[in-house]
């Protein structure tokens, strides 16, 4: 039965699309959108500049993109998602090329109105790419290591280049999003043992590697690993993130400080406090009940997702939104064990909290295309 | 690619068996997130929220203003006046080298600043001052102040700091201040917060360093919200410190300035004590110093010369500097000859110029001999051998005990740094520190003032204060406390027989006003205002019996420091005591004619409450008086004013 037979006569056709949209998804980004507004506006001392107004510009912009990917058919998206990902690469070696330096790192390549981290871009791209890719295997390739070793190598390819930049952070998620893409394709468990006891492997070597001719990582990363096992050893250095954001939630206590006293964050002790750190900023300032909200958003995105996904019988767009959702999650997952202490800082973002173009955009996109599915979804 | 429906459904049951594992493994993840968030939010609250205070608040001290020095009547002699610096804050500057080079053309900059400021400057950050210029001039001031448009980033800022208007004649009265060094922080086992203020002035030498405590202040404290940074961002409160307390010295500025002039420069000391209240209306050590050069940082090429000095500039000699008494300690003999009742006024003894005593024979300074001497022919003309006999008789114990009760060889509470106890030996003494026995010899010696016995000149004049008025009196500096009058020194009755004391008066009388006297020359004529007093010459060398054969050799034609000490003790007025005053002069030679002059002039200047008029002196000496008196008024810039009459 192909999928364009029975389900292009039951799809909702031209402005009614906008009615099958999953509306509690549009709502619940929403909110959590406006979390991140209230936070910007707190944190900039009371004010909607520098963060606040251009971060809702974005947003509005964000939702129109959503709503404009949407309403085009989800099978468009697959027999793009290889196109795409090839745009995306190319783009990735541009960076290289002609990107500037920010940050140490090479990352975005300014467009004019906006800059562009294709290395964002990259984590839609490489799922759409992937879910296309096990679209069209047959369900009796999928385990054998030929058919296997290809999307290794369609993962492996931008995470190199990502970890060129440098950026650990982009490289480890897509790393985790692809190897998550393709167990829920269903390829064999043993694959994954493998690979696990490989990847412990290489930590160990990369350990090993420290100090030698062929050190595997930067200084400042194993520094960053340092002072995450050991935010002690060095307050004022290196661990003084960690410390700094780990004092500034604990001072939140059960209902925080109130909105805008959070002194932690506006005195300036917490780094990046627009962006990666924002989210202790929410619980200094709204505390324990503030932060346990929004995590809580946060887990309703994502089930929303997997529902959304268990509910199409469509296989692409099925694992496109899993990928999403799996995507969506190791962003949150991630950005809060960093600050509070669980992970390295390793630079990823509060999704839809902080500020930051590119992120967003490539968030309104995903969701744009969990949204397709949802509506071109076979009935 | 066509699938077959079973296929797909199988692929599809197998896609969302592990959809809901990964969703389980996210949901979990999840809840271990919640419970951290539990853990730093809820269990460790207390904790963290502290920690956020201390990382907010800081506290800055307000050094609190150092207590004002007064002399007994008003005039200021150490103070607190803005001096002025310029900083830098390197963030309004913009280009710190243009700036710094447009400041030094208006003002002079010190390079080793400059260069110190700069290395400031690479380390802190950018809106922190930093200080390029320190004690710079009220013109200087001006000049950045007028020049303020070119000179952004520039301000002149305004501190305390401590000034001696008096210059050297309170030098060694109360010491100076200087920057809170790591050594005096070793010192001190609790320090005050204050002193790690960076250039905070605390007290290092004399009466500044003993009433730090007093001085110093309470520190106030403003609760400052800083950022990150330390930038301030608001005072949230603030406690005002507590100035230190001012004190009022028992010193008369311009008796002390008098005297101070009068020692001139010779290395010399003297002391005045009044006798009602122990109060030291002169304490004057010379030569003395500028305390203001300290205070700023004296160069390395300054205190060389004073160290240097063999007039040791920088001791404070009228209670550092202990010296043998000579004969001004034989009232106390006398004293204790009395009270044990082994002589009376009539029992004479007969000075054939010296005395066998255990076939060691001692001199009496004139080889002549007195003949018959009486206890006040003793005293006037200071007969050696007097003593000796009496001493024999009366023996060292009782001497000594005498010698304490007239506060010889113990240690006067004073303010001052290293206020010497001197020494008044007796038989313990020497078998403790010497293991030695007492020898009947010592007696003698110590009998004449010399030996072991050890006096500073402020326990001279304690010693005579306390035979002019039979009281114990004590000396006391600090005459009150933020206008707390302090208990006086008035002290209680000796336990002495006032008869005895009368006898011994007298002959002090004899020394300064009979004809014989060794102090005749430097009587005072004035009736009202006549002084009793003692002579006394210490050696600081043995006189061998090569020596003495070949003639003793005249104090002029030996080297300095081996000349004796000049030493002269008196009291006025004589019926009715107001001062007593002890001169020392080092190596000046004899008491009657380098210690005495200078002692009457003193008491004299003390008891008119200025310059006494001519008619006070002996005729003979009044035109050499009066050019020294004229020539002290122009070195003394301040001036003087007229003699008052005040007993």
């Amino acid at each position: 039965m192909s999928y364009l037979e029975h389900s292009v006569k039951s799809v909702p056709s031209g402005l009614r699309k906008i009615a099958y949209l999953n509306w509690p998804l549009v709502l619940l980004l929403i909110s959590v959108a406006g979390v991140g507004f209230l936070m910007l506006y707190s944190v900039a001392g009371g004010s909607f500049t520098p963060w606040a107004e251009p971060q809702m510009k974005r947003f509005g912009v964000g939702l129109v993109v959503m709503l404009i990917v949407a309403v085009i058919p989800i099978w468009f998206w697959r027999n793009v998602a290889a196109l795409a990902y090839a745009l995306t690469i190319v783009l990735l070696i541009l960076v290289d090329l002609i990107g500037e330096v920010g940050m140490g790192a090479q990352r975005w390549i300014d467009l004019g109105f906006m800059r562009l981290q294709p290395s964002e871009l990259m984590k839609i791209t490489m799922i759409m790419l992937l879910a296309a890719y096990y679209d069209w295997l047959p369900a009796k390739r999928i385990s054998r290591p030929f058919w296997v070793v290809i999307p290794v190598l369609l993962i492996l390819l931008p995470t190199l280049m990502v970890l060129r930049q440098p950026d650990l952070g982009t490289s480890l998620l897509l790393i985790i999003a692809g190897g998550g893409m393709m167990f829920l394709a269903g390829v064999h468990w043993a694959y994954f043992v493998a690979v696990l006891s490989a990847g412990v492997g290489l930590v160990v070597a990369i350990f090993q590697s420290r100090g030698a001719d062929w050190q595997m990582l930067k200084d400042y990363q194993f520094r960053r690993i340092d002072t995450f096992l050991d935010p002690a050893s060095d307050p004022l250095g290196a661990g003084y993130h960690i410390t700094q954001s780990k004092i500034a939630l604990g001072s939140g206590g059960w209902t925080g400080r109130g909105f805008m006293q959070g002194t932690q964050s506006r005195l300036n002790f917490l780094p990046e406090k627009q962006t990666d750190f924002i989210f202790t900023t929410l619980a200094e300032e709204f505390g324990f009940v503030g932060g346990i909200s929004l995590l809580t958003l946060y887990i309703l995105i994502t089930v929303f997702c997997i529902f959304i996904a268990l509910a199409t019988r469509d296989r692409f767009s099925s694992l496109v939104t899993l990928g999403i959702a799996l995507t969506f999650f190791l962003f949150f997952a991630v950005n809060m064990s960093m600050v509070m202490g669980l992970a390295p800082v390793v630079g990823v973002p509060l999704p839809l909290v902080s500020y930051g173009g590119s992120a967003m955009m490539v968030l309104m996109v995903a969701f744009g295309l969990v949204q397709s599915a949802h509506i071109h979804r076979p009935r | 690619m066509r699938r077959s429906p079973k296929e797909l459904e199988a692929t599809h049951r197998k896609m969302g068996r592990r959809a809901l594992l990964l969703g389980g493994a996210q949901l979990a993840f999840a809840g271990a997130l919640g419970m951290r968030m539990r853990y730093l939010q809820v269990e460790q609250a207390d904790q963290f929220r502290l920690l956020a205070e201390e990382n907010r608040i800081n506290i800055r001290l307000i050094p609190p203003a150092r207590g004002k020095l007064f002399d007994r009547n008003g005039v200021v002699i150490a103070q607190n006046t803005p001096s002025y610096r310029v900083v830098i804050v390197p963030e309004d500057a913009g280009d710190v080298d243009v700036i710094l080079s447009r400041l030094s053309q208006l003002i002079d900059l010190v390079p080793t600043d400059l260069e110190r400021a700069q290395t400031e400057m690479r380390r802190s950050p950018p809106f922190l001052p930093i200080t390029v210029a320190d004690q710079i001039s009220w013109q200087d001031v001006s000049k950045i102040a007028v020049n303020a448009p070119a000179l952004p980033g520039i301000t002149p800022e305004v501190g305390l700091t401590r000034v001696y208007p008096q210059g050297a004649d309170f030098a060694h009265v109360v010491g100076y201040v200087g920057p809170v060094s790591d050594y005096d922080l070793d010192r001190i086992d609790d320090p005050d917060q204050l002193l790690r203020i960076p250039r905070f002035q605390i007290g290092k030498v004399g009466l500044e360093a003993k009433e730090e405590d007093n001085l110093r202040g309470k520190a106030g404290a403003k609760r400052v919200e800083v950022n990150a940074t330390g930038r301030i961002m608001r005072e949230l409160d603030r406690r005002e410190g507590q100035p230190g307390a001012d004190l009022q010295l028992s010193v008369d500025a311009d008796l002390q300035a008098y005297v101070q002039a009068r020692l001139g420069v010779e290395s010399a000391s003297a002391v005045v004590v009044d006798c009602e209240t122990g109060d030291l209306p002169a304490i004057a050590s010379a030569p003395s110093f500028d305390p203001n050069l300290f205070v700023r940082g004296i160069s390395v090429a300054d205190y060389r010369a004073l160290t240097e000095n063999p007039y040791r500039p920088l001791a404070n000699k009228t209670v550092q500097g202990t010296y043998p008494p000579g004969s001004t300690f034989k009232m106390i003999t006398a004293m204790a000859g009395l009270e044990a009742g082994i002589i009376g006024a009539d029992d004479t003894v007969y000075c054939p110029g010296h005395l066998e005593i255990s076939g060691r024979r001692f001199h009496c300074w004139k080889r002549a001999g007195h003949g018959h001497v009486d206890l006040e022919n003793s005293l006037k003309q200071s007969c050696d051998v007097f003593y000796y006999d009496l001493a024999l008789k009366v023996g060292i114990d009782k001497i000594s005990a005498m010698a304490k009760k007239f506060g010889l060889g113990v240690r006067h509470d004073l303010p001052m740094s290293a206020v010497a106890r001197g020494l008044a030996p007796d038989r313990d003494w020497k078998k403790r520190n010497h293991g030695e026995d007492w020898l009947i010899g010592d007696t003698a010696n110590a009998a004449i003032g010399q030996g072991f016995m050890l006096a500073s000149p402020m326990q001279l004049a304690v010693m005579t204060a306390r035979l002019a008025t039979g009281r114990s009196i004590e000396p006391r500096l600090v005459k009150s406390v933020n206008s707390a009058e302090q208990p006086t020194g008035a002290g209680t009755p000796l336990d002495v027989n006032e008869n005895h004391l009368r006898l011994v008066r007298r002959a002090m009388f004899a020394v300064s006003n009979d004809r014989r006297g060794t102090a005749y020359r430097s009587r005072i004529i004035e009736d009202g205002y006549r002084m009793a007093g003692k002579t006394g010459t210490s050696q600081v060398r043995n006189i061998t019996a090569a020596e003495r054969r070949a003639g003793v050799i005249h104090n002029r034609d030996l080297p300095w420091e081996r000349r004796d000490h000049a030493l002269f003790v008196d009291f006025a007025p004589f019926d009715n005591p107001k001062f007593a005053v002890a001169v020392v002069v080092e190596h000046g030679g004899g008491g009657s004619v380098a210690a005495a002059p200078i002692a009457r002039d003193i008491t004299l200047q003390a008891l008119y409450g200025g310059t006494p008029p001519l008619a006070a002196y002996p005729s003979k000496d009044r035109s050499k008086i009066k050019a020294q008196q004229e020539r002290l008024r122009r070195e003394r810039p301040g001036g003087d004013k007229d003699g008052k009459d005040r007993a």
